[in-house]
């Protein structure tokens, strides 16, 4: 028996792969410099999957990158985008966001600013940005604020700014941040490649979670705290992306369409390209969106898993990454047989071992570790 | 006790917008990265929550349109749910 595949509630467009930054946790392919990729969809093309996004059932689109801001004609899709009914978030390093800019933005219809600032600090999210920001950045979320926007700030964290949470907390406090995302670093993409210097101990984490914890407490509904830990640290998987082909599509620069943004990681996977085919046949139909879809796919333990609709076998690019298969359990699960590669990554965390980071760069992709 | 008063004016808080969600054939209220569904009561209740019109005269109208139904009562419970997940304000608070 197989249940009616549930309609998509959430666009992420990542108009581009370029971005000022050089974050070495970027959620961009490693290859993200690649050719494909620079012959990015023109307005033409995100107008009309803007439109049968709607049509297909999507409520929110998230409007990303690399970094939105390089399009000159984003102003054009969010108008697009506005007047379909969509409901739009702008996310984006917010360095080119000035005030005209914003205006010009808020003009055409958009609807939330989402900001990454890389630390509490200047010098330190500087440093992990790869180029000087902070400032820019801080006078952008100020911007957004006085022009009415609902402002999120999104901060990620890893072994070397999880201890100034409170900081970050007070930082996203004094510029009125109506939401917060405290997202833990997961493993794939840049991340993947940069894992051993960025995987927090869980003593920094336990501390974290007490200073959200009291933060939330004293806050209250002024600011929503949202914290994520790394997977690694679970006991259980999450659903990817809520679930395979079950919430989310991401379409990449040049018109790929796929199930989460690390889906490239798999390999015999092929992705449809929204230049040749409408959203819809890519949802229902293509082979991509229903390869992990559902319960059948699933070995054991997730099959007889009384968990297996509540996570949907967690990670598929998790999986991959660990242990070459795409179809395996995640292996953060603890009932995965391939667990052990998740405790030795925790172990591996506990050695000081000073571990060099490598940045994000468009020229060639890094050989894997 | 409600949190709005029969002279509040309620609206939608900052950043949430109505919609008609054509494809699930029912309105929802969009916010940064969620959305709450609603059923025909509650959306007729908060088209009209306009940051102009008073709780009382959101009853009043509703009253009108369906004589018989405990319209107060309902039109408060469902005012509060909805502030309590931050996407109703009072426009003159």
């Amino acid at each position: 028996m197989s249940t009616p595949t549930l309609r998509p509630f959430s666009l992420v467009a990542e108009l581009t792969y370029r971005c000022p930054l050089r974050c070495p946790y970027c959620s961009n392919p490693l290859d993200c410099g690649a050719g494909a990729y620079r012959d990015e969809l023109s307005t033409e093309d995100w107008a009309r999957v803007f439109r049968e996004a709607r049509l297909l059932g999507v409520l929110q689109l998230g409007l990303s990158g690399g970094e939105p801001l390089l399009r000159r004609d984003l102003e054009s899709l969010v108008a697009v985008a506005a007047e379909v009914g969509l409901y739009t978030t702008l996310v984006t390093a917010a360095t080119g966001l000035g005030r005209d800019r914003a205006e010009r933005l808020k003009q055409a219809g958009l609807d939330h600013i989402q900001i990454s600032i890389q630390d509490s600090r200047a010098e330190e999210s500087d440093r992990i940005a790869g180029a000087r920001s902070f400032h820019r950045k801080l006078e952008a979320a100020r911007i957004a604020k006085e022009l009415g926007f609902p402002l999120t700030l999104n901060f990620v964290l890893h072994r070397h700014n999880l201890d100034r949470i409170d900081e970050i907390l007070a930082l996203a406090e004094e510029l009125g941040a109506d939401r917060v995302e405290l997202a833990n670093t997961q493993y794939y993409g840049w991340a993947w490649h940069n894992r051993a210097a960025l995987m927090p101990t869980p003593e920094q984490l336990a501390r974290a979670e007490r200073v959200v914890a009291e933060t939330r407490a004293r806050v209250g509904h002024r600011m929503t705290i949202l914290y994520v830990i790394p997977d690694y640290y679970e006991e259980y998987p999450k659903a990817c992306s809520g679930g395979w082909g079950r919430r989310l599509i991401v379409v990449s620069p040049n018109g790929e369409a796929m199930p989460c943004h690390a889906a490239t990681c798999i390999p015999d996977l092929s992705f449809p390209n929204v230049r040749d085919r409408s959203l819809e046949w890519i949802w229902f139909e293509s082979e991509a969106f229903n390869r992990f879809r559902g319960t059948a796919w699933m070995p054991e333990p997730c099959r007889s898993c009384e968990r297996r609709e509540i996570d949907f076998g967690g990670c598929r690019c998790q999986a991959m990454l660990l242990t070459g298969n795409p179809a395996a359990t995640d292996p953060v699960c603890h009932l995965s047989p391939d667990h052990h590669r998740v405790i030795e990554a925790r172990e591996q965390a506990r050695r000081p071992d000073f571990v060099p980071l490598t940045p994000r760069s468009m020229r060639a992709a890094p050989a894997t570790p | 006790m409600s949190r709005f008063a029969p002279d509040s004016r309620p609206r939608l808080a900052r950043g949430a917008r109505l919609r008609w969600d054509e494809a699930r054939q029912r309105h929802v209220v969009l916010f940064p990265e969620g959305a709450l569904s609603l059923n025909a009561t509650a959306a007729a209740v908060l088209g009209l929550c306009d940051g102009e019109r008073t709780v009382a005269a959101i009853i009043a109208e509703l009253e009108a349109q369906y004589p018989g139904a405990p319209v107060a009562e309902d039109v408060h419970d469902l005012l509060d749910r909805i502030a309590e997940r931050g996407l109703l304000v009072d426009a003159d608070a």
